[in-house]
């Protein structure tokens, strides 16, 4: 069988691209490895329950007939109703450092006003960062990496207010440790702080669904329980692929989603030529998460917590980097799925934990002391968020914790980081011609940016070559 | 094809891009820019519509005659005069 594209992994961004190729009538076939749909973001059942594997937040929320903006644009592409992902607005959240929280909603005067009034000396300097920020086009794909640090800091004076801004634009999104590549500092700023959080009822699953049901609708293939053994290049040109069982599967070009390093390492199984040395790989991630789910018999609100998502420091100097312990007990993020605008509530209360984990530790303990210590750890992480929301832990009927570990088998990213690796692919371009890359490698950020991924790699490789 | 139901094929292909949108006030001598905020990714769907549906291929340097829904139907005309 031969496509025009083939594509690899059934995540937001392959199934996004795939939805662009089909529509316009390509010959198209999305490959996953796994039993079902979904990568970084997917959802899962366990003991009875509905989870969604990484989802605290949409980021990009924009109300219905908003006609800017990403949410707006990646609707239009894909040909998808506003209310097919049905969104509800989160609550309120905040940054807490000692002393100092900074809350915001998706009104972005809120958090201007509360900037102006925690921190008074920097007002001017933060209105002319803001300005300064708005004027930044993080579209464009051409530009090179520069540092988010130098940046804000060439504006911004107080460390506290610069780390208190850098701390959820780092944890929803940076593959660098202590810093972001500017472009990536603009992307989330603008999804966080002035568009904001929203979350469907149901989780990511009505999300992944819609996207699956277009997809088939208009003609596109998915093939799952198809691993991708390695990508056939000849003459230094992708050519197809070899999936886990030997079949081979030939096509003019290859969109894979599996991160830049795992791609380039999928060429390097060629025999006939060896145009990807393993020494010349990009540095794979090394920042990533341990986080602790625990399903609660009363909702947060009810124990007097309505927050939608606390990002927190207890040290000033935020820490934003792989721990030398197995979870970093310093920051971390609380999540209450529970508390979003929704009609409906959720039928039980649910806390999400995340903290920054040392990939090395979790990847290489032994299998009879992984159990023990991810429930050692989820302690830890809880008893350092009680500092900040009650104790539900009397309420506790059920909780799932997921590691480097689980992320690496579900995602097959190196060192089970979950943002990738730091150097971006923002064109989508590989030393391999026909050979692409799309999702979080490629650069944009979260749910929506990895469908906006999708989406411009096969505008602009697939679809207008 | 008459101008008339070239009309009505671009408001079929705009209502596809944007099913929540409310056609029906829309200005033939306004840029659709400017009346429904379509940008470059929205301008090349059109084309690539048009090249699904009608087998016509649109060349870059004409994209500015797809302005207005008024620039479109007189560039689309002859054009589509067989279809």
């Amino acid at each position: 069988m031969h496509y025009d594209t083939l594509i690899i992994g059934a995540g937001l961004s392959g199934l996004a691209a795939g939805i662009r190729c089909a529509y316009f009538d390509q010959r198209v076939c999305v490959l996953e490895r796994h039993t079902t749909i979904g990568g970084l973001n997917s959802f899962y059942r366990l003991r009875g329950r509905n989870h969604d594997v990484g989802l605290h937040a949409v980021t990009n929320y924009a109300s219905p007939g908003s006609k800017t903006g990403p949410l707006s644009k990646l609707l239009r592409q894909l040909r998808i109703r506003w209310d097919e992902f049905a969104l509800c607005e989160q609550i309120g959240s905040s940054v807490v450092f000692p002393g100092v929280t900074l809350k915001f909603t998706n009104d972005f005067e809120y958090l201007r006003e509360q900037v102006h009034s925690r921190f008074p000396l920097e007002k001017d300097r933060f209105e002319r960062f803001h300005s300064h920020l708005l004027t930044f086009n993080e579209l464009d794909l051409n530009q090179q990496a520069v540092s988010a640090r130098e940046i804000v800091g060439s504006f911004l004076r107080d460390p506290l207010l610069i780390d208190m801004l850098f701390c959820p634009l780092m944890f929803y999104g940076s593959a660098r440790p202590e810093d972001m590549d500017w472009n990536q500092f603009v992307v989330m700023y603008k999804s966080i702080f002035l568009e904001g959080f929203a979350r469907p009822n149901r989780g990511v699953r009505p999300i992944m669904k819609a996207l699956v049901r277009k997809y088939k609708d208009v003609g596109g293939e998915l093939k799952l329980r198809s691993g991708v053994r390695r990508i056939l290049v000849h003459q230094g040109r992708a050519a197809g692929v070899e999936l886990e069982d030997g079949r081979q599967l030939t096509a003019n070009r290859v969109l894979s989603s599996a991160g830049i390093v795992e791609t380039l390492k999928l060429c390097a199984n060629n025999r006939e030529q060896g145009t990807i040395e393993a020494n010349s790989l990009p540095a794979a991630g090394d920042v990533t998460f341990n986080e602790v789910i625990d399903i609660l018999d009363i909702s947060p609100q009810q124990l007097g917590h309505d927050q939608t998502i606390i990002f927190f420091s207890s040290s000033e100097r935020f820490q934003y980097r792989k721990p030398q312990e197995p979870c970093d007990l310093q920051s971390g993020i609380i999540c209450s799925p529970n508390n979003y605008r929704y009609t409906e509530p959720l039928e039980e209360g649910c806390i999400r934990l995340t903290a920054l984990a040392n990939h090395d530790f979790w990847l290489n303990l032994p299998e009879r002391e992984y159990t023990a210590a991810k429930a050692e750890w989820a302690d830890k992480i809880r008893e350092t968020a009680l500092e900040l929301i009650p104790d539900y832990r009397a309420h506790i009927l059920d909780t799932d914790t997921f590691t480097p570990h689980t992320i690496r088998r579900f995602t097959g990213h190196e060192n089970g980081c979950v943002y990738g690796a730091p150097e971006k692919s923002l064109d989508g371009r590989t030393p391999i011609k026909e050979l692409y890359i799309c999702g979080t490698d490629q650069g944009f950020l979260g749910i929506v940016g990895a469908m906006l991924s999708g989406i411009t790699m096969a505008n602009n490789h697939c679809l207008n070559p | 094809m008459a101008p008339a139901e070239i009309r009505q094929v671009i408001i079929g292909i705009l209502s596809k891009i944007a099913p929540d949108e409310d056609l029906s006030s829309l200005d033939d001598t306004k840029p659709f820019r400017e009346q429904m905020e379509l940008d470059s990714m929205d301008f090349l769907d059109i084309v690539m519509e048009l090249r699904k549906a009608y087998r016509i291929q649109i060349p870059e340097e004409d994209y500015f005659h797809l302005g207005t829904m008024q620039s479109t139907v007189e560039y689309l005309t002859p054009l589509l005069k067989d279809a």
